[in-house]
This record gives structure tokens, C-alpha cells and sequence, in this order.
């Protein structure tokens, strides 16, 4: 009986702590409302391929995976490329200053390909787009922050001609 | 130009046997660094007046031993003392020095010597005693080229160096390096070159395409290093006496990460490609490449031990970057890095029995060493932001770069060559004309 309530209260106690941390991790991440988990949400780098179109995606910290937002960026993307089958594309791959040099190139190509594969699964050929990966050589936010970082973990589709 | 690098050893006198009284302890580094006295060579005012003409500098000899004399500081385990303490004439000291003058200013070894003007040439001598037994410990001399002036004060530092630890020494090396320039967000990077004390600096591309990573080939002057020419990020092949180059290999795709094996035959390096990077070698002999790892994962930053039957690399195959070890072959992949944090850039240290690594852990960055078998770790330096070490040529230094961290509006990035003793002791700035990234040591360029 008492055993039991110890538990419950034991319980109580984790349960609060795990309020209290979402709350903590809530906050970090939504830096001015332009980042979730870790991944940027915002728009001022964003530039556009043509009207609805943005041109890069957004990666958590040392991942490569794309995220729902991501994945309907590369959807237009890809309906924009079946409409202007003339255009060829290249996917630059980059990473933040968070990691080193020669890591950070391969999880650009990393990253860059992600992008890729998720466009040829919409019907554009791997023949119509190249990848390069400039690792952490090319940040487009200066800064040395989480945000500025999220900025920067990116794949960008670059008209090639 | 390589006969520029070539120093004539004309007349060579042996050391002579002494129980020399003298002992540097080289495991704790710099926390007693031995007294010493580099007395400035003696010349003769017809020499003087020859080097004046030719290297316009007014006193060649004290310019030499100005180099020794920074050399032997920078390394932390000596202390040459002020000049205007001593009590002997540079030409006085070269004949028999009066011990118990250099005695009284505390210094335990003294260096000595005289330059000439002979047959167009440079010729040096010098001297290495021992202050306490009242002996001589060494006595060398060498003839060159005028224009090897600095390289002579190198040498002599080598031998002291040498003579006292009983470890070769580092003196007469070269760094090559990305030299910086530019806003962080668009950064100009050149290859340069320059003498393992800053003098020298020389650059050798323009600055038209991204390079990054340049290693020294251990038994050349051949460089290898990744360059986006045309933006097609290669590995290359360059040989910094004719400046000749090539692009290593025939890859699909992006190749990075290289470095030679120690026999300089071969340049082992990742090709990436669909996401994933594996480990490939190529010999410059008959140009076969062969495939080292294969794995979905990440697997870059190869380096070779020295007698070149293993590999270590980092992969990211446990879910994180991790060091690891291999068989040249790529048989028998064992994993040695398992404290907290990510690890990376392993770097065999020519004594072969530490690897040199960066490591990430709560956002701070460490250089470190640790055994063969992940062992033994020790973190050397922590930072804002370092990575990729390097080592001196006898295992005892580790040259890495540094980020500085900017302020709130992105402003204050800077990149800087740092160097730091393998005990943890004697960080020092490297002093470099630009901002610097991506430093390797070669090997001693005499030997």
C-alpha cells in the first residue's frame, strides 16, 4: 500500500519533469518562431525558383532526413521541372561549422542526395540533376548560433544552364 | 630549384664523446625549460660585407642565431636568455668560452659559432657546450648557397635540439596550408607554403576555385589536396617544385580527404556518391584504385600508420562519427573511440603509437591523443571551434586551425594556425600573413 503510493508519487514527480523539459525544449526551439526541432522553418534565405517555388530544403543537426515542410518544397520543385523539361538542376548539399571539414563535405553530398531521390521519385530523371556538396565552405548566415546554423544546414536546387 | 634545397655537408666534425651533465625532460614540457645561451656567430667585416651585398642584411651571422634562437623558445623546452647579459665577445666564445662567465648568468648549454665568405659560398660552423662540465658537446659545420642562410639556423636547431633530447628535431620543415581571405559567407582560399617558423610564405594557386586540405607527401615535395576546379570538387595531385598537376583518379563524382600512404606511393582518400562515402586508394605507380570500405555510412578522413599496415578513419556507421581501425586490406574494422562525444580527422603519429583526433562534445571542440587501441585518451586543447591536427615530423607537435566564434550580427570570424606540444603545454598561435586553415607538416626537409 505504501509501496504503491511512493510509485505514484514517484510517477508524479517524472511526470513533472517531463512537462518541464518539453517546455524547456519548446522554447529553444522556436528561436523568433523560425525553427522547429532543430530545423528552419523561416524564409528570409529562401529565394525562389519561380512563383511558389522555393529552391532549398532544411536539415536537423547531422541529419539528412527531409522533413514534411521539405518534402513539399521538393513536390513543386519536381511539378516545376516536368513543366520545364528543358532545365537541368544542381542539388548544393551543405552542413553548419558545427563538425569537421571532411565530414561535413560528405553529408553535404549526403544531404544533396536525400533531395535528389525524393525529386526522382516524382518523375525527374537522375540524368537532369547533379549534386554538390560544399560541406560547410559556403554558409549563407555568418552567425555562430542555432539559427544562423539551422540556416545553414540546406540543399539548394540551382538552375545548372 | 630542388638544388636550392640541397645543403653540402663539406666538412663535418664528429661530436666528441662526453658524459654530458646535461638532460631536457621532454615528458612534462615546458615547466622547466633549460637555460641557454645562443651566442650571436662571429664574422669578419670582409664576410660581413660580402652577405651585406648579396642577402641585405647587415649581420648575417646574428640574423642565424636569432633563428635558432626563436626555434629552440618556440619549442618550450628551452629558455636562451637575453643577449645583453652576456659577458663574452661572439668571436671570443667561438674559441674557448670563459665558462664560468656563462655559468653566472645561469645558462646550462651554450651555442657558439663564426660564418665566412668562402668561394661565393656560406660557410657556417658552430658549437654546442656544455656550460657546467666545461666541455664541448657538439661541433658542426656546413657550406651552402648564400640564400639557405635561414635554413642553416634551422639545422643548427635541429642539432641541439637533437643533441639535447635526444629526439630529432622540427626545426627544418615546411607547413603547407589554406591561406583565407574574405567575408565567412564567401571566403577566397589559396594553397600556401611556408617555413615551419612563418618565414617564406609563398602561395601557390590564385584563389579562382575552392581548395581545401593540402598534405604533404612524407617523401616529396608533392603535395596532394582537393581543389573545386570547375566545380568539381577532385582530389589532386601537385608537385609544388614544377607546379604541375593532375586530378587523382577517374571518379564519378566527388573525391576528398586524401593523404598519402608513408612510402608516398599511394593516396588513399573517400569518394562519395548517392549519399554514401566510402575509402579508396590509388597507387601512382600503375594508377589502380582499389575500394578499402563499403558501407551505407559515412567513412572519410583516412590515415595511413606508419609502417602502413593499418587504417584509421571516421564513420558515422554506429549512428555518430566514430574513430575506427582497419587493415590496410579493409578487413577487420574495429572501433576505438568510445568516450562521450563525436570524434574525427585521426591522425597516426609518425612514432605510430598515438592517433591525433578532433572531438565534439557539448559544444566545445578538443584536440586529443589517444592509443592505437582507443586507450589512454587526453584532451589537449579545448575550443570554440579546432579540428585537424597534424603532426610535426618526430611526433612531439601537433599543429591544428582554430574558428573564432562571431558576434550577434556574424561579425569577428577569423581562422588561425595553432600549435601545441603533445603534453598539452606550449599552445602557440602560428603566425601566418592571412588567415589559415588546414595545416600539414612535412617531413625534415635534411636528413
Amino acid at each position: 500500500m505504501i509501496l504503491s503510493k511512493i510509485f505514484k508519487n514517484t510517477l508524479l514527480v517524472l511526470a513533472s519533469c517531463l512537462v518541464l523539459t518539453a517546455c524547456a525544449t519548446k522554447k529553444v526551439d522556436t528561436v523568433g518562431g523560425q525553427m522547429q526541432s532543430d530545423v528552419y522553418t523561416g524564409t528570409d534565405t529562401v529565394e525562389y525558383l519561380a512563383d511558389g517555388v522555393p529552391d532549398r530544403v532544411f536539415f536537423a543537426t547531422n541529419e539528412t532526413v527531409l522533413t514534411t515542410a521539405s518534402r513539399e518544397t521538393l513536390r513543386a520543385q519536381a511539378t516545376w521541372l516536368r513543366k520545364n523539361s528543358n532545365i537541368n538542376v544542381v542539388l548544393e548539399g551543405h552542413a553548419d561549422e558545427r563538425g569537421t571539414r571532411e565530414y561535413n563535405l560528405a553529408l553535404g553530398e549526403r544531404r544533396a542526395n536525400s533531395a535528389k531521390d525524393y525529386l526522382m521519385t516524382y518523375g525527374i530523371s537522375s540524368d537532369r540533376i547533379s549534386v554538390l556538396s560544399y560541406g560547410k565552405e559556403r554558409p549563407v548566415d555568418a552567425g555562430s548560433n542555432p539559427l544562423a546554423w539551422s540556416k545553414n544546414r540546406r540543399s539548394v536546387t540551382v538552375k545548372a544552364n | 630549384m630542388k638544388k636550392k634545397f640541397i645543403i653540402l655537408f663539406l666538412l663535418l666534425i664528429l661530436p666528441i664523446k662526453v658524459f654530458a651533465l646535461i638532460e631536457v625532460d621532454i615528458t612534462r614540457g615546458n615547466l622547466n625549460p633549460l637555460p641557454l645561451a645562443v651566442s650571436p656567430l662571429s664574422i669578419d667585416n670582409k664576410s660581413k660585407k660580402s652577405f651585406e651585398k648579396i642577402l641585405k642584411k647587415e649581420n648575417i651571422g646574428s640574423e642565424i642565431s636569432t633563428i635558432v634562437e626563436n626555434n629552440l623558445r618556440t619549442s618550450g623546452l628551452f629558455n636562451p636568455l637575453n643577449k645583453d647579459a652576456f659577458l663574452q665577445a661572439p668571436e671570443i666564445a667561438n674559441l674557448k668560452p670563459r665558462f664560468e662567465d656563462w655559468n653566472l648568468i645561469k645558462a646550462q648549454a651554450l651555442i657558439t659559432g663564426k660564418v665566412t665568405y668562402v668561394d661565393e659560398k656560406l660557410r657556417v660552423e658552430f658549437r654546442l657546450w656544455d656550460v657546467l662540465a666545461a666541455k664541448e658537446m657538439m661541433a658542426l659545420a656546413f657550406t651552402t648557397v648564400p640564400n639557405n642562410w635561414r635554413r642553416v639556423g634551422h639545422i643548427i636547431s635541429d642539432k641541439v635540439y637533437e643533441r639535447l633530447t635526444g629526439e630529432k628535431g622540427y626545426f627544418d620543415t615546411r607547413i603547407i596550408y589554406v591561406a583565407e581571405e574574405g567575408p565567412k559567407t564567401q571566403r577566397k582560399k589559396r594553397l600556401a607554403i611556408m617555413d615551419q617558423d612563418g618565414a617564406n610564405n609563398k602561395f601557390l594557386t590564385l584563389g579562382n576555385e575552392l581548395v581545401l586540405t593540402p598534405r604533404f607527401n612524407p617523401t616529396s615535395q608533392m603535395v596532394t589536396y582537393l581543389s573545386y576546379f570547375k566545380n568539381l570538387p577532385r582530389v589532386y595531385l601537385l608537385d609544388i617544385e614544377t607546379g604541375t598537376q593532375e586530378v587523382v583518379g577517374d571518379f564519378p563524382g566527388m573525391t576528398f580527404a586524401p593523404r598519402f600512404s608513408p612510402n608516398g606511393k599511394k593516396i588513399i582518400m573517400s569518394f562519395a556518391k548517392d549519399g554514401k562515402s566510402d575509402i579508396y586508394t590509388m597507387d601512382l605507380e600503375n594508377r589502380i584504385v582499389e575500394r578499402i570500405t563499403n558501407h551505407p555510412s559515412i567513412d572519410t578522413s583516412p590515415s595511413y600508420s606508419p609502417n602502413g599496415k593499418f587504417i584509421a578513419f571516421n564513420s558515422d556507421r554506429s549512428g555518430y562519427q566514430q574513430i575506427y581501425i582497419m587493415k590496410s586490406d579493409g578487413k577487420n574494422v574495429k572501433r576505438i573511440s568510445f568516450g562521450n562525444g563525436i570524434y574525427g580527422t585521426p591522425v597516426w603519429s609518425p612514432r605510430g603509437d598515438l592517433i591525433a583526433f578532433t572531438k565534439l562534445h557539448k559544444g566545445k571542440f578538443y584536440i586529443g591523443v589517444m592509443r592505437t587501441d582507443g586507450t589512454g585518451e587526453r584532451l589537449l586543447t579545448e575550443n570554440y571551434y579546432q579540428e585537424a591536427p597534424s603532426w610535426s615530423p618526430n611526433g612531439r607537435v601537433l599543429i591544428f586551425y582554430r574558428e573564432t566564434k562571431t558576434n550577434s550580427k556574424g561579425e569577428g570570424f577569423s581562422a588561425k594556425l595553432w600549435s601545441i606540444d603533445l603534453t598539452g603545454y606550449n599552445e602557440r598561435l602560428v603566425k601566418t600573413v592571412t588567415d589559415a586553415s588546414d595545416p600539414s607538416w612535412s617531413s625534415l626537409l635534411s636528413n
